[in-house]
């Protein structure tokens, strides 16, 4: 059972993440973490001084982290992108297709599962900021 | 009809894979049942009042005879011989044991079908004209449109925790034969300048507060299509209401925002979402299309037809319509016979359709949004051993768009959110205007019974609705009238106080009683209704 979980190669930001508000009132900050009904794109203009950006889900059916997570690699993103909070291993594979890069669920995961999970599509339907290439796409070409 | 190819093949192979270790890890007490609700039921696995139910996906409605005779494998094998299409074009099986679900879906992959997101709240079965392809009217076939959304929603990571379930509807022709406004999106293909596009509606539904979904955009290019609904999800994703489940359908936060409102987000989003490669090539349209080419119609079949028989003469002025080919003819079978549960099907009568569609319809059929099947491409030369067959079956009611086609919900009998039954009163009312002569007196009359405010029959978009409600521990309907889910869209008015079960049939025959006296000319029930008012029909029934 694992409680982190990390799918980059780079260390891990030491730096606490703040808040929505404080991070967009203070100039120095470079960990910031969202709640569910923030809106993602007030970080767009401030992309570059962020190494962490956490999102987090209150209860899994709550789904608009997902879409924050889009919109912030859809805007070139690339440092980290922490789902926390009630993340479970059934929706972790999503969850990487959206660009989440790390994950801090509130119970542990069973790591074995997880792997299976992230192995069992070979293919996708959609083109989504995971940069996999959708099935249309293997059949055209 | 579409067949899959390797890759659809894998994807649902892997989803049953996926769903057996699912279904293994809850029975053995790793999952809790909280946990894994929402994964059975993005494989249309819902615990109902005295069982789980399946619900097998029909996308767009479409299906062959080899699908047909696995559907009805299932109701022999795993449930209790019968089965139940449904108002959104699917099947659903009542009495399934949940260790026996990977099983079904297993089988179900086998003939190219599945039940991926025929619940939860994610995007849902699409659906379409039943008459897609055979339609005199239609401009293009919309399957092979539905069947590009069906791929591009499955299994879509980004709109899979939706506030609510989704809905989404392809039509193209001008009569509406699939309730499309009612939908959450509704898509109706038009021409602009000689190229085919799609004309959106969003934010429709019935449910506790129904809404007639407004249109809002006029056209969208083929090789835009993907990244439009992308838009129009994502505002509703990042901003549809997740406080209060009754308030989280897209048509609450299309009402709240505005139409205009709504239409500017869904812009700004789909300016940036143009630039991120979503759309597949018109190529994949075109790949896909080709599967729903036409059959080898015979060019020389001919529309000469012997009505000699009155029953006969009588099936196919009620249940057959115009087909786009000199010679051929749609026909629906009904499944409202006389004291019979509105949808249901026996293995035996799902056997015989497949049989039947094998044989007089190029091995096609199609599940109607008013639960009846159709046989999309019959000659006109087969029609009387076709009917005469289906006569045997108990499958010939002659009664399409009268009053006993009526839309039903489970009801009580089933469902654990009902308030009363549905199906008995679906019964009651088929017995007492069991006559055919006046049934056809009354002309088209759409009649839709929910046994609960969630109006899973339609109850709104019946010309003829009724609601059952609790009242102080009894079974009670109350009486609508005006609806529609055509073309003429329109939402049903209460007329007042509720009903006892045999009060409300006796309220119906109220109103159709006063629909004959008043009626001009070749009006149907509809259009008086609307010319005189509910005030003449209330003053009829409560004096």
């Amino acid at each position: 059972m694992v409680e982190a979980i990390r799918f980059r190669d780079d260390d891990v930001h030491e730096e606490p993440a703040v808040s929505l508000d404080a991070f967009l009132d203070q100039s120095n900050a470079t960990a910031v973490r969202i709640e569910a009904g923030e809106d993602a794109r007030l970080l767009l203009p401030l992309l570059d001084r962020l190494a962490l950006i956490e999102v987090d889900f209150p209860v899994f059916g709550d789904g608009r982290g997902y879409s924050a997570a889009q919109i912030l690699r859809e805007a070139g993103y690339k440092g980290e992108l922490r789902a926390s909070g009630d993340v479970l291993v059934d929706q972790i594979a999503y969850m990487r297709r959206c660009g989440f890069d790390a994950f801090a669920p509130d119970a542990p995961i069973d790591a074995r599962v997880m792997d299976k999970a992230l192995e069992l599509y070979e293919e996708v339907y959609q083109s989504t900021t995971d940069s996999r290439a959708p099935i249309w796409k293997r059949r055209h070409g | 009809m579409y067949q899959y190819d390797k890759y659809d093949q894998q994807m649902v192979d892997t989803r049953v894979a996926e769903f057996r270790d699912q279904v293994e890890r809850r029975l053995a007490g790793e999952l809790t049942e909280d946990q894994f609700k929402p994964l059975r039921l993005m494989n249309g696995l819902y615990l109902q009042l005295h069982a789980y139910m399946l619900r097998v996906a029909i996308p767009y409605g479409t299906l062959n005879s080899k699908q047909m005779r696995m559907l009805g494998h299932i109701a022999r094998k795993y449930d209790r011989d019968y089965g139940h299409f449904t108002t959104r074009q699917n099947i659903q099986y009542n009495w399934i044991k949940l260790e026996d679900a990977p099983d079904i879906l297993a089988d179900l992959a086998s003939v190219e079908m599945h039940a991926i997101q025929t619940s939860g709240n994610c995007i849902r079965n699409i659906s379409s004209d039943q008459y897609a392809g055979a339609a005199a009217d239609e401009i293009a076939d919309p399957r092979p449109w539905a069947e590009i959304l069906r791929q591009w929603s499955s299994f879509h990571p980004e709109f899979s925790y939706l506030p609510r379930k989704f809905k989404i509807a392809v039509i193209a022709s001008d009569e509406d034969r699939a309730a499309m406004r009612l939908h959450d999106i509704g898509i109706q293909l038009v021409h602009k300048d000689g190229e085919l596009g799609a004309k959106f509606y969003v934010g429709g539904g019935m449910g506790r507060t129904p809404m007639i979904a407004p249109e809002i955009r006029d056209f969208v290019p083929a090789d835009e299509l993907i990244s439009y609904a992308e838009a129009c999800l994502r505002v509703y994703n990042r901003y549809g209401r997740r406080d209060n489940k009754y308030k989280a359908r897209i048509k609450i936060l299309v009402h709240e925002l505005g139409k205009e409102e709504y239409t500017r987000q869904v812009e700004e989003e789909f300016a940036h979402m143009k630039t991120l490669g979503l759309n597949p090539p018109v190529e994949e349209l075109a790949r896909i299309a080709e599967y729903f080419a036409d059959p080898a119609f015979d060019i020389n079949a001919s529309d000469d037809l012997d009505l000699s028989d009155p029953d006969f003469n009588l099936w196919v002025d009620q249940n057959t319509v115009a087909h786009k080919q000199p010679g051929y003819a749609i026909a629906t079978i009904s499944l409202k016979p006389k004291s019979g549960i509105p949808g249901d099907a026996s293995s035996a009568q799902i056997d015989l359709m497949a049989d039947l569609a094998e044989q007089y319809s190029f091995d096609e059929m199609r599940v109607t949004h008013s639960q009846n099947i159709v046989l999309p491409h019959v000659k006109k030369s087969d029609l009387y051993a076709l009917w005469q067959k289906l006569d045997e079956a108990g499958l010939a009611p002659a009664n399409l768009d009268l009053i006993t086609d009526s839309i039903a919900c489970p009801g009580l009998d089933y469902c654990s959110l009902a308030n009363a039954r549905s199906i008995p009163l679906a019964q009651k009312i088929s017995e007492r205007f069991a006559d055919l002569g006046r049934q056809r007196e009354l002309g088209e009359l759409k009649l839709k019974i929910s046994g609960c405010i969630n109006a899973c029959g339609h109850h709104h978009a019946g010309h003829i609705g009724i609601l059952g409600v609790d009242r102080k521990g009894t079974e009670n309907y109350q009486l609508l009238l005006g609806g529609s889910a055509a073309e003429d869209t329109s939402l049903a008015k209460i007329t007042g106080p509720g009903f006892d079960e045999d009060g409300v049939i006796d309220a119906i025959e109220t109103v159709t009683d006063l629909y004959l006296k008043e009626r001009q000319e070749d009006e149907r029930f509809i259009d008086t209704y609307r010319r005189v008012g509910m005030a003449a029909f209330k003053e009829a029934i409560y004096g």
